[in-house]
């Protein structure tokens, strides 16, 4: 909401001796946040009031004059110009040398085919103005300021009404009162404790006789128009509004078109009560219906447009047709023309959610829109349409007909709350004393009658002690509040999940993996991406019902695809060689459950030189083994889709299944554009909180040495390691300490078709040190049950 | 005799002086003390002596022998360190070539940033708690006094999963307020990083996804006074002890009072302009949005079965994005989020 700070000094408030800066700073402070501010006449600097002594023609052209302008200086100055429009003795503006335009126009001394020109004679479009600004301003040419109220060397910014400061300020949701300069104007009166000026709208009336005799007004959808007020205006006469009430418009961002609607946007800044004026003419039977649009109906908006109307949008109609979207925009057929005669003026109260969604629904949010959407204040519609009334008979534009329709639905009730000064300090911690706190209350015309609050209108938002306590609070200053400390006797901590991630992402980036953060929702075609069969459970996922585009529209049930794809863009990076690692939620729809399930999932990937399945196991084993978790098992699998099915196992600990690691599948590597071998584990990490094996405790050292003995078996390619160290296991009895492969071979020496595995075994005894039989009866013993289960050989 | 072993003294030490390997050092040990050794045969001349001569000989031959070993012995050494420092000397390595390269990964640096505030936090007795992203609407605005038409509720700013509007994608981490109150009674201190979603495109300020970290303390007597205190105390721990924090009014429908804090631009310090142009830091304002705070609303306690006769408490939210961002000079938010090594391996 914007204000401009002379409309503030002139009518409301004095507040010319406050400078712009301090201005902004306190009534930030005190609730009401600039947005940004600027002083009007910052963009046009050095332009002043010239007049013409002597103008001829240029030598060398046919088209341009030389001049000599009086700009109040001791010589007149040289300035040659194109414009035809000139006479001698005009008033004109005259950019001189180093002097700035709109647009960061800079204007400096030249030549102009041989002749010196100190500068440039300007059109008011030059000095960032349009017609609507000046109407009786020739738009061709250069701005004569002949009949405008100045002299010569006058600043162009004080004849344009530059010398002003526009103030932008956020205003939050719950204070539609501040959608207005008086609503500001309180506000800023407050901030520096002082009374703001009120004026009271005085009709005089007129012979015109009464607008009862003209119109109707039928509100029939009761719920969604509070209020409807109306007067009427004859005798209109269309003319530009007088300067002073345009430079306010300008000021504010609104461009003026003529008295009568001119003074509706007028009284829509001053009240922030939103106005519309129809051309009587085309109200249809002197008869105005408030109704909801009729399924298949059409309006042509004052923008041109045609709109599609439906059910649930309020219009303004007459009998046969709408006239107008309620709240939002007037219609095409109704508007105010140059030959109107009759006006009526709407001033009327919509509920907030229905112009908002009418406005959303259509596309087309209106500075009146956005106002009623915030709910306005219905007892605002009588002084609004009065004010408007007082502006014609003071503009001179029409004769005021005497009634006013006043149709209400609903207004707020009288609302009244106990002044409790003791809570309120407690509150805030303060020590306010009850004088000061009607003091403040007051200025922002909260009544106070002994205990009790009146609260005005405009303020629907003071319900209860603890908004009264922030209107004390801000008058106080917030600043000013003494700050404390409490004393709390809670502990602090995070949750055993948060402790586990926080260990398992220090783990992963100690082994280079580095961390990533990716986006919840994904797009439906990653399950094809990675390879997802149509009937498969992954793909029963949630989805958005408003996403912001497809790629973004399903909440993500497997994180492998979120991986790949910052993988592909590492790729498409030229990142050679890429670790990353990332604690990602997915979001599992549960049958009888409102929420889904969120769990975490670890994933790891991984690409470049040096990368294979087997780095990247003993990575997740590292990490597995750092988070104190019992050792997992592999198995492989060949028939996850996502993955190399030769290179693939699921991952699981105490029978529990995790997830997977593997060579992600290379039609998969193809469709993220990976071309090379890409790695990668997902694990479902919320599993692994309740696998966590207890703290340790010490455990007492071997007293006697071990022995180690090696064995390497022939076995057909088929035997996996597992399963030899299985039968290793069951069968060396408890001397075995530990087993460790330490070789694979084929070739010379082994059978085609066959493998040979080497093992290292471990044997020691808690009671005594082994003897060489002691060990030799373990190594029997073993070999005899790898024969037996998996016909392997002592090589 | 006497004559001999002096000899032999006087040679065999000069010959030592003179060895330089311990080849040449073992073969002087030989040829002087070993068993066919020039000291051995002259001994073996003793039982000649008379019996007066023979303890004064064995006397000195003792000594003689006595001094050629210690010389041997210091002379092993001498000729030991020298080969030591030959053989270091010729292992002498480069130190300037780079160490065997160890690849260490790198943390998000948004959560660097959302860990060091975590921290923070838990040494003021705040228990930091994780919640539901896919939200109901009553917890996301209902019940913290956001009521239906509110345009925060639109399908143009919220993201929804069903025709009722009632299953969303939390657009605020305030439910877990909701969440906590329900499960804790005061006293309580909750800290509550998340995701949260909220309908905007992606550009340099703004992401669909962006994470919040809300706080709650609810107790008995707790004053706004004490919001004060604590967020100032706990931003300047962040932002270092010398910063200036203001605050401002502002509206929360689920906090009463409400305010947003700044903090004073630590570039242009507060006057809004650099070397007469616009800070480019806090674009001209002087001051920096830290994070939006309130006591918490009597209803939002009533809604929790909390007495807010008894009971007060104060609330807070701020944008991790825009802290870390900040802190860390990230200009465009859409780097966070495109997690190219490139930016992730600069923290």
């Amino acid at each position: 909401m914007k204000l401009n700070r002379k409309w503030l000094h002139e009518e409301f408030v004095d507040l010319s001796h406050v400078s712009d800066k301090e201005y902004v700073e306190k009534l930030t402070v005190f609730g009401q946040k600039v947005e940004t501010w600027e002083r009007m006449d910052s963009e046009i600097k050095n332009v002043k009031v010239g007049k013409v002594l002597s103008i001829v023609r240029h030598e060398n052209s046919d088209h341009m004059w030389v001049c000599q302008v009086d700009v109040g200086e001791a010589e007149p100055v040289q300035i040659v110009t194109g414009a035809q429009n000139v006479h001698q003795g005009d008033l004109v503006p005259a950019a001189l040398h180093n002097s700035y335009l709109p647009g960061g126009i800079h204007i400096t001394k030249g030549k102009l085919r041989g002749e010196v020109s100190c500068g440039m004679l300007c059109s008011f479009n030059e000095l960032g103005l349009t017609q609507n600004d000046f109407p009786d301003a020739c738009a061709d040419g250069i701005w004569i300021l002949n009949n405008e109220d100045c002299k010569v060397g006058d600043d162009i910014n004080l004849v344009i009404g530059n010398d002003d400061t526009v103030v932008d300020f956020e205003i939050t949701n719950n204070r539609p009162d501040c959608y207005s300069i008086i609503g500001l104007a309180r506000e800023s009166a407050a901030a520096f404790g002082m009374q703001m000026k009120h004026h009271e709208p005085v009709v005089k009336g007129s012979d015109a006789g009464s607008m009862y005799d003209k119109l109707d007004v039928d509100v029939q959808a009761t719920d969604l128009c509070n209020r409807y007020t109306s007067r009427m205006v004859a005798n209109v006469k269309i003319a530009p509004s007088p300067k002073w009430l345009r430079q306010r418009l300008r000021a504010n961002g609104v461009r003026p078109i003529n008295n009568i609607v001119d003074i509706t946007n007028y009284v829509m800044l001053e009240y922030g009560q939103p106005m519309h004026a129809f051309d009587y003419r085309y109200v249809g039977s002197g008869k105005i219906v408030v109704r909801e649009a009729e399924e298949g109906e059409t309006l042509t908006t004052l923008d041109g447009n045609v709109r599609q109307l439906k059910p649930g949008m309020l219009v303004i109609a007459d009998e046969e047709k709408p006239i107008g979207l309620a709240g939002i925009m007037g219609g095409e057929n109704s508007e105010i023309l140059d030959d109107t005669t009759t006006v009526v003026f709407e001033s009327a109260n919509f509920n907030g959610t229905s112009i908002r969604q009418t406005a959303l629904a259509l596309g087309m949010r209106t500075e009146s829109s956005g106002k009623f959407e915030k709910n306005l204040d219905p007892m605002m519609t009588v002084p609004a349409v009065q004010r408007a009334c007082e502006l014609v008979e003071l503009l001179g534009a029409g004769d005021v007909y005497d009634g006013i329709i006043d149709i209400i639905n609903y207004v707020p009730e009288e609302k009244k709350l106990p002044l409790e000064p003791e809570k309120i300090n407690r509150l805030l911690g303060t020590n306010i004393s009850k004088e000061d706190m009607v003091k403040y209350l007051n200025l922002l015309e909260i009544g106070v009658d002994g205990d009790t609050l009146l609260i005005p209108s405009f303020r629907p938002d003071l319900n209860l002690m603890a908004d009264i306590a922030e209107e004390v609070g801000r008058s106080y200053g917030y600043n000013e509040i003494e700050t404390t400390a409490f004393i709390t006797s809670t502990q602090g901590g995070y949750t055993p999940m948060m402790e586990l991630e926080s260990k398992a992402g220090n783990l992963c980036r100690s082994l280079g993996y580095s961390e990533i953060i990716t986006y919840s929702f994904v797009s439906p075609a990653i399950f094809d991406q990675i390879r997802i069969p149509a009937d498969s459970p992954i793909r029963n996922c949630l989805k958005i019902q408003n996403p912001l585009g497809e790629d973004t529209s399903i909440m993500r049930t497997i994180a492998l695809p979120s991986m790949l794809d910052i993988l592909s863009r590492n790729y498409a990076y030229h990142n050679k060689s890429v670790k990353l690692y990332e604690l990602a939620k997915i979001y599992l729809p549960k049958d009888g459950q409102v929420l889904p399930e969120e769990p975490k999932m670890l994933l790891l990937g991984t690409y470049g030189a040096g990368e294979t399945f087997f780095t990247l196991k003993g990575e997740l084993e590292a990490i597995l083994k750092g988070l104190r978790l019992p050792k997992a098992s592999y198995t492989a699998v060949t028939d996850n889709p996502s993955y190399h099915p030769g290179r693939c196992a699921s991952v699981s600990i105490d029978g529990v299944e995790l997830g997977y690691i593997g060579q992600v599948h290379p039609v998969v590597a193809k469709n993220y554009d990976i071309d090379a071998e890409v790695y990668c584990v997902e694990i479902n990490f919320t599993k692994l909180l309740d696998l966590k094996l207890p703290e340790p405790t010490y455990k007492p050292l071997p007293k006697y040495p071990g022995v180690t003995r090696d064995i390497a078996l022939v076995c057909d390619e088929a035997v996996t390691v597992a399963q030899a160290e299985e039968t290793i296991a069951a069968s060396a009895g408890k001397l075995l300490q530990s087993i460790r492969l330490f070789d694979i071979y084929r070739g010379t020496g082994v059978p085609e078709g066959k493998k040979s595995m080497a093992f290292s075994l471990e044997l020691r005894s808690d009671d005594r040190t082994l003897t060489d039989s002691d060990s030799e009866g373990v190594v029997t013993k073993v070999l005899a049950a790898l024969k037996d289960k998996l016909d392997a050989v002592l090589r | 005799m006497k004559q001999q072993l002096e000899t032999i003294r006087q040679q065999a030490l000069a010959s030592l002086d003179a060895a330089t390997t311990p080849a040449e050092l073992e073969e002087l040990r030989v040829k002087w003390l070993g068993k066919k050794g020039e000291l051995t045969a002259v001994l073996k001349m003793m039982g000649k002596l008379s019996a007066e001569e023979r303890p004064v000989m064995g006397q000195l031959a003792n000594s003689v022998r006595a001094e050629i070993e210690a010389s041997l012995e210091q002379r092993k050494e001498a000729i030991h360190s020298a080969v030591l420092e030959a053989k270091l000397a010729s292992e002498a390595l480069d130190v300037t070539i780079p160490g065997e390269a160890v690849s260490l990964g790198h943390q998000h640096p948004m959560n660097m940033v959302l860990d060091q505030i975590k921290e923070i936090f838990v040494g003021l007795g705040y228990q930091v708690v994780d919640g539901p992203e896919v939200e109901l609407a009553d917890y996301n605005f209902t019940r913290l006094n956001i009521e239906e038409g509110h345009p925060s509720r639109d399908r143009s700013d919220t993201f929804y999963f069903n025709d009722e509007d009632s299953l969303l994608l939390r657009t605020q981490t305030s439910p877990m307020q909701i969440r906590y109150m329900e499960n804790h009674k005061p006293p309580l201190c909750m800290l509550a990083p998340g995701r949260v979603f909220r309908k905007d495109e992606a550009d340099a300020t703004h992401s669909p996804m962006f994470h919040q970290i809300e706080g709650l303390v609810v107790d008995e007597n707790i004053t706004m006074g004490d919001l004060k205190g604590a967020l100032v105390a706990i931003m300047k721990q962040i932002y270092g002890e010398d910063s200036v924090m203001r605050f401002r009014p502002h509206h929360f429908p689920f906090t009463e009072p409400s305010c947003e804090m700044d903090m004073q631009c630590h570039k242009c310090h507060g006057t809004g302009e650099v070397d007469g142009a616009t800070c480019s830091t806090c674009h001209g304002e002087g001051w920096i949005e830290l994070l939006g705070a309130g006591m918490v609303h009597p209803d939002v306690l009533r809604n929790c079965g909390i007495d807010p006769d008894k009971y007060s408490g104060f609330a807070f939210g701020m944008g991790l994005e825009r802290m870390a961002m900040g802190r860390l000079r990230i200009n465009d938010l859409r780097l966070i989020f495109d997690n190219d090594a490139r930016f992730l391996n600069q923290f």
